[in-house]
């Protein structure tokens, strides 16, 4: 057994172990998910050691058959992309659990549904990132709508049946459209003499343009979906304001990568020449995105909704970045996903906790916290020269090498792009004056700063932001394989600098 | 060019000691100032070691580099983490480390009395260590680095007293201008980068003459576009006079010494693409040109003492980005007049600063008046630096303003006549504005509350003031003996002396023009302001009205950019909400609706069903029927 | 033998049958008419038997009349019970799935 299938089966065991624990004892839960989750982060923390980032192939792989007449296996294995996002999951999952201590109490369903819940996710985020079979990736893919369903629909605030349904049927709806496409794989490949769903042997077939265009529509549509990528945001910031302050960290740092990650790893791989077909289209979707996102989220009242279309903004730099197709573009989009990650916990659980302490997720209501509660107004403020991209901070260096990397190749899409940046210091700065500068209202007054667990919850997440800003080199270097592999498959070589030397 | 081991510490030492402060909190209210000037005083101290140290060394081999660590590779691009100290840095060096430390002992009496005056140094030793970054990085993007560290740094000390939302606003409004140059400095980065394949000095300096003109010209109005930025030129400058909502050390040392120079600093770093691109350097000229006239104008009608400071401030920095467009040869004087408006300008802010502080906090000029009596050594400060901006002999300003007149007029042509014109026209509008400043301060009859009670500042405040008015007297004389600066920038720049060979007028001819329009300029104002309402009178001349509101600058921001900006996000706020989204929900309404009406059929009754399944039949009987037909 | 007249009469006892089972309201009757449409079929069946000569539709009819004998045995039990709880036979008083 790998080391990856033993991470992915840790989390489960630690759902198991909770399942026969008492209902009424919440903190002993608790300690046990927070204990799981540590455990698995220090797994993943000693695999990261293990792996070679000299070699570009996929590592710690394993194959076991599964459905033998359809040649469907349980296969996995990671390359640098996949390794980054693993150890970015692994370790959001008990930051989450730390900072969210208490929002499991007020749900639907018990403590203990809660934290098991969220472990089997954990699992299973794990497993979309190692899949190496596609209907294996497949059916993590939808299977972990189910968990995150039931924590907006248990566990959150506000409408949070309709948003939870919103949720689901669009993720849906995009995974039906995957699901034909995979089939069609299959039938090709069948057709070409080896059936398969193994991820390596899909990329050499060769396939007709049509056909091509009509699979890579399929899968992309759900990973647009999944990312989301303008027009199929909506169902983002509904979710948003209902979800719990963990729940979204995780559904937009993690699960929305399953995204841009597929959009990298099927839709590049698979479909090189309709990949070509679709790139205006989709840069054009991209500046869109980016654009339409940090304009509504200037114009968002609810504070949760704001961190959504922000993130609408930043997955519009990552969908830019990775259909460049350079190696700065490729290599900052997918640093850009592991930052990004970061960032949004610390926007979502500092904002979590705002919400919390003032009763109102309104912007407006909020004011004046920089003197009540200055660990927090600075938490909330770092979070946010985050997403404006600061230099010194790690999403500087990803944004930078995505606007760079497309620059070359699309400049009216890199000019547009940069543009944005003024737009992310309005909505950044705009957030930041009406919650934490100003007199403090009365009701404000009494709102107690971050207590130690807090603390301790959102410093791993600030120091991976400001460590990676001013040495990203570790995570360069394991990524960089990655985006050369991608580069060759896809035949494209960076354009020249007009001027040699 | 040799390799140190020592420039990182010249960024790492202040940069520690704010994240220290900040970090430990209440803890370290007791000793939190003393620690950050020490900081900051050790920095200038290694600076002047450098500076010795070059001394010591010749020509080429005067610059040092030192590379930190590898910071970005990815494919070509590859970005290290290295220091560069040659002659233009380390005039800034010493510049920021040196006035920055004379205003961090004058902010341990000036602030206090305030609750937050160890957050307040924390900034102080934050901006020290992002100014050094942006004048010491090798290469464009670590000097991005240093700009938006510069900008976060200028943002949260405008804000620092940000519980008043005019003071907020001021902060955000200046990041945000500052921003839209940073757009600038990204483009021109990335246009560099797909030209050159490098981004540091060195490389671009090497290949830029084998560029396009397009190339070059577009680099070139991107980085101007930065400058405009963070320099509050034309036409952005309309951040620089809010941002006087900060404490005064901080529009002293900010928002007059340095970081609003960085701009000159930028252009001059980027003299080989400027000098390649006749466009680009016309551009800088205009916008240069416009600025100091801009600025001049609307500092003579401000009554609040430290926003006509700032308007001046933009003035004379509009005169080095005229200086540094007139190629070669204006460089060292624009980084001249930056060194010496760095003195004297400082040392009128701390000025400024003492006045409000003996007044409490008052910045209406009008409810001043005849306070030189009160406050004698500010007064003679801030008189130094007056006779220093307004040029006149031997002070400062004389050496360096009087050198870019003099430069502008022999641009040539036309262009000279106009330029020259335009510098001359700012002196003269520069010697009635600041004449307006001391007359209404200093002199004339007592206007202040009863309540007010000037005193001299203590030692701590006055004794940074005296230095830098010691710097206002002589800066100018010992920079310019025997072409000091210009001969020790040489290797930076690249002037050639050739370019003096046709002179339009000579140099004597120059300072007594300028003189005599500094003199009608001062008696204009002494003659106006014998008298001074206290009051703002209302009935004024439409140029004093519009110069009042900033020239409309910020009425046109508002009409053009803003007020369209918030429509266009309540528009798309709107949009997403009723199409996008709508279309969403459409989609669930019409599944819902067809639902609705199809559930009408169970109906319950057994004999309904019954009739449906034998339609059902018939219909199947029929269609199997019709098929096998 | 001409089959047809048999299988004229087979369809109209279910065509019989199939109208009353929707328009007529008494349980019973209701009932009774949908033996009458087993029966028709039954009739059919045999008379295929007949034409084709072999005894697979006799199998078939003798097949039919046990199911409709149990369906009698069910269909009776639940349509007497009905009638208990409801003092009516009618097939509309029974329409609890609606709500």
């Amino acid at each position: 057994m790998s080391i990856l299938t033993t991470l992915q089966l840790l989390p489960l065991v630690g759902a198991i172990v909770i399942a026969i624990l008492p209902v009424a004892n919440a903190k002993l839960i608790k300690q046990v998910a927070l204990g799981f989750s540590l455990l698995v982060t220090a797994v993943s923390i000693f695999m990261a050691f293990a792996f070679d980032t000299g070699g570009s192939a996929l590592q710690f792989t394993e194959v076991r058959t599964w459905i033998s007449a359809f040649n469907i296996n349980y296969a996995v294995g990671i390359d640098g992309m996949a390794l980054a996002l693993i150890l970015m999951t692994t370790i959001l999952v008990p930051i989450v659990f730390l900072a969210g201590w208490n929002e499991s109490e007020n749900g639907r369903w018990s403590v203990k549904t809660f934290y098991i819940l969220l472990l089997i996710l954990e699992t299973m985020m794990i497993g979309v990132f190692a899949a190496t079979d596609v209907f294996l990736f497949y059916v993590i893919f939808e299977a972990m709508l189910l968990p995150v369903y039931f924590l907006i629909g248990g566990y959150g605030v506000g409408e949070r049946a309709a948003a939870a349904m919103k949720f689901l049927l669009y993720s849906l709806f995009g995974g039906l459209l995957m699901l034909a496409a995979v089939i069609g794989l299959y039938i090709i490949s069948t057709n070409q003499g080896g059936a398969t769903f193994d991820i390596s042997k899909l990329s050499e077939l060769t396939i007709d343009s049509a056909t091509q265009n009509w699979l890579f529509l399929g899968f992309f549509i759900a990973f647009a979906i999944k990312a989301p990528l303008w027009p199929f945001h909506t169902w983002l910031p509904t979710t948003a304001k209902s979800a719990t302050a963990g729940t979204s960290t995780l559904l937009l740092g993690v699960l929305d990568k399953v995204g841009t990650y597929g959009m990298i790893r099927f839709c590049m791989s698979f479909f090189p020449e309709a990949t070509k077909t679709f790139t205006p289209a989709i840069i054009t979707l991209a500046v869109i995105s980016i654009l339409y996102g940090a304009f509504l989220a200037i114009g968002q009242k609810d504070i949760n909704s704001l961190i959504a279309f922000t993130s609408i903004s930043h997955f519009g730099f990552i969908t830019l970045g990775i259909f460049a197709l350079t190696s700065q573009g490729l290599t900052g989009a997918i640093f850009y996903m592991v930052n990004h990650g970061f960032s949004t916990a610390a926007l979502f659980l500092t904002a979590g906790w705002m919400i919390k302490r003032r009763g109102s997720s309104q912007i407006a209501d909020f004011g004046g916290l920089q003197r009540v509660t200055p660990v927090l107004a600075w938490s909330f403020f770092l979070a946010g020269m985050s997403a404006l991209a600061l230099p010194g901070l790690s999403s500087f260096v990803s944004e930078f090498l995505v606007l760079l990397g497309s620059f070359a190749k699309y400049p009216v899409a890199a000019i547009l792009g940069t543009t944005g940046i003024i737009l992310a210091a309005l909505y950044v700065l705009l957030a930041v004056q009406r919650s934490l500068h100003g007199e403090t209202p009365a009701a404000n007054a009494g709102i107690p700063d971050l207590n130690l667990r807090e603390k301790i919850a959102i410093a791993p997440v600030i120091a991976v932001l400001v460590v990676l800003g001013f040495y990203p080199k570790p995570v360069l270097n394991v990524i960089n394989p990655t985006t050369e592999t991608i580069m060759i498959h896809a035949g494209v070589t960076d354009p020249i600098a007009k001027v040699a030397k | 060019m040799v390799t140190s081991t020592n420039l990182v510490y010249l960024i790492a030492l202040p940069l520690f000691s704010a994240a220290l402060l900040l970090l430990l909190g209440r803890i370290a209210d007791k000793w939190g100032h003393i620690f950050a000037t020490l900081i900051s005083a050790s920095v200038f101290a290694l600076g002047v070691i450098e500076f010795f140290a070059m001394q010591g060394r010749e020509g080429e081999a005067r610059a040092a580099t030192q590379k930190i660590f590898e910071w970005i590779s990815v494919g070509s691009f590859q970005v290290n983490a290295s220091l560069l100290l040659d002659q233009l840095s380390i005039c800034f060096v010493l510049l920021i480390s040196g006035v920055g430390t004379l205003i961090h002992i004058y902010s341990i009496a000036y602030m206090s009395h305030d609750h937050d005056r160890r957050r307040f140094f924390a900034y102080l030793n934050l901006f020290i260590a992002a100014m050094l970054l942006l004048v010491l990085g090798d290469s464009y993007l670590n000097l991005y680095v240093g700009w938006e560290g510069v900008g976060l740094a200028s943002y949260l000390l405008i804000g620092f007293w940000n519980q008043k939302p005019a003071y907020a606003t001021a902060a955000k409004k200046a990041f945000v201008a500052n921003r839209v140059g940073d757009v600038g400095l990204s483009l021109a980065i990335m246009i560099a980068f797909t030209q050159f394949g490098t981004v540091t000095f060195a490389g671009v300096k090497e290949s830029a003459s084998g560029a396009s003109a397009g190339a070059l010209t577009a680099i070139g109005a991107m980085l101007l576009l930065a400058a405009a930025g963070k320099s509050a030129q034309f036409p952005l400058q309309s951040w620089l006079g809010d941002a006087m909502a900060g404490p005064t050390p901080v529009s002293a040392l900010i928002h007059a010494a340095t970081m609003v120079t960085a701009g000159v600093y930028l252009i001059t770093r980027s003299n080989f693409i400027f000098d390649a691109s006749p466009t680009a350097q016309l551009m800088v000229v205009c916008v240069g040109a416009i600025t100091l006239l801009f600025g001049a104008l609307i500092g003579t009608a401000k009554d609040d003492i430290k926003k006509a400071l700032a308007a001046s401030t933009m003035s004379q920095i509009g005169y080095m980005i005229l200086a540094t467009g007139l190629g070669p040869v204006g460089y060292a004087f624009a980084i001249m007049h930056l060194l010496t408006h760095g003195f004297f300008k400082a040392g009128m802010f701390l000025g400024a600063g003492s006045v409000m502080h003996g007044m409490n906090d008052e910045v209406n000029m009008r409810r001043y008046g005849a306070i030189g009596k009160v406050m004698p050594i500010t007064a003679a400060t801030f008189g130094l630096g007056y006779l220093a901006i307004l040029g006149v002999p031997p002070f400062a300003g004389f050496y360096s303003k009087d050198k870019i007149i003099e430069t502008a007029f022999n641009a040539g042509g036309i262009e000279g006549i106009l330029l020259g014109g335009a510098t001359l026209l700012g002196a003269a509008i520069t010697a009635f504005y600041m004449t307006r400043v001391i007359v209404l301060t200093f002199t004339g009859t007592k206007r202040w509350d009863d309540n007010a009670h000037p005193h001299e500042s203590p030692f701590l405040m006055w004794a940074p003031m005296a230095v830098l008015a010691v710097g206002s007297v002589a800066s100018g004389f010992l920079l310019s003996s025997g072409s000091a600066l210009v001969n020790w920038l040489q290797p930076v720049v690249n002037e050639h002396h050739e370019h003096h060979a046709e002179e339009f007028l000579p140099p004597m001819v120059v300072s007594a023009m300028a003189l005599a329009v500094v003199a009608i300029g001062v008696a204009f104002a002494v003659l106006k302001y014998r008298t001074v309402p206290v009051e703002a009178p209302t009935k004024v001349s439409v140029f004093t009205k519009a110069a009042r509101k900033d020239l409309y600058q910020d009425s046109f921001n508002e009409a053009v950019f803003m007020r369209p900006g918030q429509k266009l996000t309540s528009g798309l706020v709107t949009t997403d909400y009723k199409i996008i989204d709508g279309l969403v929900r459409a989609v669930g309404w019409v599944v819902q609706t067809s639902a609705a009406s199809l559930r009408t059929i169970q109906n319950g009754y057994v004999r309904s069903y019954a009739l449906i399944m034998v339609l059902g039949v018939l219909a199947l009987v029929t269609a199997i029927w019709m098929v096998t037909l | 033998m001409d089959i047809s007249n048999y299988i004229y009469l087979s369809a109209l006892l279910f065509t019989i049958g199939a109208i009353g089972v929707v328009v007529r309201r008494n349980a019973i009757v209701v009932f009774m008419c949908v033996e009458l449409m087993l029966n028709a079929a039954n009739l059919a069946f045999v008379t295929f038997s007949r034409v084709h000569g072999n005894l697979s539709g006799q199998v078939a009819s003798f097949f039919t009349m046990v199911v409709a004998a149990c369906e009698v045995v069910v269909g009776l039990a639940i349509i007497v019970t009905i009638y208990r709880s409801r003092r009516s036979a009618s097939v509309d008083d029974a329409s609890l799935l609606k709500r």
